[in-house]
């Protein structure tokens, strides 16, 4: 490549560089971060996002400077020069985007690890996937964890231990770590709260986990993710979040009564 | 009786009575109550007997099973060879020729079909409330959609465009077992005509992936779907084996595995990806089936099941066969994109080298499909790390696709237009790959609207892209006549424009949390949701230009030249169409397929040229 190629090609990636951040930056993506797992969630995507708008304006530039550039001339029977190969650009095409996705698997590791952690003083909440809504059970205090990581649900029988507080929404305090313990009924659900950067399936005879340490307090949406038949599109709730004190009293009030309905 | 579809017709009946007969004796035997129980009596007599009476109908077993009795046989029996009318393409045929333009034909059918489900879809999701359709035909529409696209269209459509090809392209008269690749051809119709059955018995609604335990409690329907996919599977496999073979045996004179065209390679991949998954596919749909039909227990966890042992078998198949969806779309750019260029492919050998290393590769991801499906955690570090790994070969595959068009003579036909449309929508579905790769990312957009955008991506403006990009290229070729080369353009840009339009906003919907498969949705992604539904009615009547343009063009175009697009390869040394063993004579290949610009280079001689004599010859034209 000449001179003159090579700054005209760099001009259009900047270009088209400028055209995809803007996309990036101005379109609302994410929604609302509402955890510290998805402040790692959302640092490794906008990681991500970084290195694909730089891959995008390179690959999108070289396309198009040679689209228009290289166009054929109407009656120009000629072939192109023969060039079969060149070692050295397709080693460097081989070894930048090895080093790119090294780069990428470190970063994502490390969200993950960190975004898998279990702190020691963990809220212990437990989970019910069935058609078609969730049911989400707080163990009393020294409650015993049985063989399958469940306090509350039986997972034989499905049933919900009668000193566990129960709730259809999910209702966390702000600023301490919740492991959830999941499993389902009959079908296999997936619990997501777009806010917390968080979802995993609920699978009928499995227990899953993923802890969630929610940062602001407020009302999100618990979707599901998993076709699980005809009420799928329908089986919503809320995960609602609020200072520990308040989260202390819904507790202890006796399931039922407790205002769930409201925020 | 002479084979047809008279004796079709009535060998179909009868297999469906002896299957009939066979589950009604059982039962009563057994003392069942009742003996005659419509569930395994369609399950074993309609989708298992009845095919089976339809093939033998039609003549796809007479020769084996006259050998096998001692009746004389010829192997080089030629009889159903060839097509003098049209009637011929309605037969057990043994031409690759015919068979290839069969595949294309009928998949096609499957592909407007499929479309139309899709439009179905779009028109429920217009709209943020439940508008027009039941949940549960909902559910059947995108799931018959997707599992006709891939089973009846994408994969069928690459096997057929290589059917009619590749034999040529190696300088073979045929296929390796004609037979056997009539037999592959005549088992598609059953398979999508079963899906498309399913319909009628409703309960083929638990998405193309048919997870278990929700597919054993869906409705009898579902049945269908595990039927036609063991159908449609054999038909996959049957024609791989054959292709494996007919490349590996049966390559001209010179033909060196490093002189083959890229569409050989990449069909030579794909075949070993085809023969080594299906099995895996097929046992993951038996066991649904036996749960369903037989009370099996492979994926009840109430009596010790595994449900998640469902999703790594299917998984196993169904990652490589995004790959099967892929590589002979790899194949076909590469024709294009050197032909249409005038030059050589940029670093051959290393792109046939990326395809084996997707081929290995492919093999060991296919749980990042299950990212959040509760497999043991640490299993999802490896699979992120084969997953990333990936856009390494395809990663080379684009940038020598761009090299190759560099300081080319770029010839913007409709085929090159298609072909670097692939290569451009393929870059932006490989770059959303990386977000479905990278695991805390894809925790939060698995089962979004990000993973439809990804796959339309992928496989509509990767696959389907490079299917057009095949079918206008040889079209010539297989037709004896030119297609409308101003219909071809618009069909590409309304298309392409379209397709955009339609699926990039995906992207955002889903990052935003909007999940897949739902009927009804939260109001503030209602406006994105009426805008994709538009496009998607634009781009669904873009297939009508396409419809028409070849109707009229195989019709009444204007006559092909045998080599419009001067390409190098030998389906372009022949006529258009070609002759009944496509070579008077056997080939000599003698160089490279892509020496564009090479003085005095010749990829082959054929049967009456003098053979070259050095620098005095210029580049076959
Ligand atoms: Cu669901
Ligand atoms: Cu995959």
């Amino acid at each position: 490549m000449r001179a003159g190629p090579l700054i005209r090609v760099i001009l259009v990636a900047l270009l088209l560089a400028a055209a995809a951040t803007a996309v990036a930056i101005f379109v609302p993506w994410l929604p609302d971060q509402a955890s510290e797992e998805a402040g790692r969630t959302d640092f490794v995507f906008w990681f991500v996002t970084a290195i694909c708008i730089g891959i995008f304006a390179i690959v999108a530039a070289i396309s198009v400077y040679s689209f228009v550039k290289f166009r054929v001339r109407p009656d120009d029977d000629s072939d192109g020069p023969p060039v079969h190969g060149h070692t050295g650009i397709e080693i460097v095409w081989t070894v930048v985007p090895l080093i790119l996705v090294v780069a990428m698997l470190v970063v994502s590791s490390v969200a993950l690890a960190r975004n898998d952690r279990v702190p020691a003083d963990h809220l212990r909440v437990e989970v019910l996937g069935q058609q078609f809504a969730w049911v989400f059970a707080y163990p009393e205090e020294g409650m015993e964890v049985g063989k399958h990581k469940l306090a509350c649900i039986d997972r034989e029988t499905r049933l919900i231990a009668d000193r566990c507080k129960t709730s259809p929404n999910l209702r966390l305090p702000v600023g301490r770590s919740t492991r959830l313990y999941l499993t389902a009924r009959e079908v296999i659900h997936s619990f997501f709260v777009p806010e917390f950067r968080l979802k995993q399936d609920a699978v009928p005879g499995m227990t899953t986990a993923i802890t969630i340490t929610p940062t602001k307090r407020g009302d999100y949406p618990v979707i599901c993710t998993e076709l699980c038949g005809l009420g799928h599109a329908l089986m919503r709730s809320r995960a609602i979040v609020t200072s520990a004190a308040e989260f202390e009293r819904w507790r202890r009030s006796p399931s039922g009564e407790n205002g769930d309905t409201s925020p | 009786m002479a084979p047809g579809w008279l004796r079709a017709a009535w060998m179909t009946a009868l297999f469906f009575g002896i299957g009939f007969g066979l589950v009604a004796g059982i039962r009563a035997f057994a003392g069942w109550d009742p003996a005659i129980d419509w569930e395994p009596i369609i399950t074993v007599a309609a989708l298992t007997m009845a095919p089976i009476g339809f093939l033998s109908g039609l003549g796809a077993f007479d020769y084996w099973l006259g050998w096998a009795f001692g009746a004389p046989t010829r192997p080089d029996d030629h009889s159903g060879h060839g097509a003098r009318s049209w009637s011929d393409y309605f037969r057990i045929n043994t031409d690759h020729k015919v068979i290839g333009i069969q595949y294309v034909t009928t998949t096609i059918v499957f592909f407007l079909v499929g479309g139309m489900l899709a439009m179905l879809v779009r028109a429920e999701l217009a709209r943020p409330e439940a508008n027009f359709v039941d949940p549960q035909t909902y559910n059947e529409l995108f799931t018959a959609h997707a599992a006709l696209m891939i089973f009846l269209f994408v994969i069928p459509a690459f096997a057929g465009l290589a059917n009619y090809v590749l034999p040529i392209m190696i300088g073979a008269p045929d296929m390796a077992f004609p037979r056997l690749n009539a037999l592959s051809y005549w088992l598609l119709p059953i398979a999508g005509i079963m899906m498309l059955a399913s319909f009628f018995f409703p309960g083929f609604g638990a998405g193309w992936t048919n997870y278990a335990p929700l597919a054993v409690e869906q409705p009898f329907g579902n049945v269908f779907f595990s039927m036609a996919v063991q159908w449609a599977g054999a038909s996959s496999i049957a024609t791989a084996l054959n292709f494996l073979v007919t490349i590996i045996t049966m390559r001209a004179p010179g033909m060196t595995f490093w002189r083959m065209p890229l569409l050989v390679w990449a069909n030579f991949t794909t075949s070993l990806l085809v023969v080594i998954a299906t099995p895996f596919i097929a046992g993951s749909q038996f066991f649904v089936m036996f749960d369903k039909v037989m009370h099996t227990n492979f994926f009840d966890f109430a009596e010790g099941g595994y449900p998640l042992g469902y999703q790594h078998i299917f998984w196993f198949y169904s990652h490589p066969a995004v790959y099967i969806m892929m590589l002979p779309g790899f194949g076909i750019a590469s024709e294009v994109i050197s032909a249409m260029s005038r030059k050589p492919i940029f670093g051959y050998r290393l792109m046939a080298l990326s395809l084996m290393a997707i081929l290995i590769l492919g093999f060991s991801v296919w749980a990042h499909h299950m990212f959040v499906a509760g497999m043991a955690p640490w299993l999802r570090v490896p699979m992120m790390v084969t997953t990333l790994l990936i856009a390494v070969p395809t990663g080379i595959k684009v940038f020598s696709w761009l090299a190759t068009t560099w300081e080319g003579r770029i010839n913007f036909a409709t085929p090159m237009l298609w072909a670097v449309g692939f290569v451009s929508m393929f870059v932006i579905g490989g770059l959303s790959g990386i977000f479905l790769g990278a695991v805390p990312i894809v925790i939060h957009t698995s089962d979004t609207y990000f993973v439809v955008a990804h796959i339309h991506y992928v496989l509509l403006g990767g696959s389907l892209f490079t299917i057009f990009a095949g079918i206008y290229y040889w079209f010539p070729k297989m037709t004896g006549r030119m297609y409308n080369e101003t219909l071809g353009k618009v069909h590409f840009w309304l298309s392409f424009l379209a397709f955009n339009a339609t699926f990039f906003p995906m992207h955002i919907i889903g990052v935003q949390g909007m999940p897949r498969r739902v009927y009804t949705y939260d109001p503030q992604f209602g406006n994105w949701n009426l805008f994709i539904t538009i496009s998607s009615f634009v781009l669904g009547a873009s297939f009508i230009i396409f419809v028409y343009n070849m109707i009229v063009s195989w019709r009444s175009g204007k006559p092909a030249p045998s080599n419009p697009w001067r390409a190098l390869t030998l389906e372009w040394q022949v006529s258009s169409p070609p002759p009944l063993f496509n070579f008077d004579e056997i080939p000599q290949v003698v160089g490279n397929p892509y020496e564009y610009g090479v003085p005095g280079a010749r990829h082959a001689i054929l049967s009456g040229e003098r053979a070259p004599t050095g620098e005095a010859e210029t580049v076959q034209r």
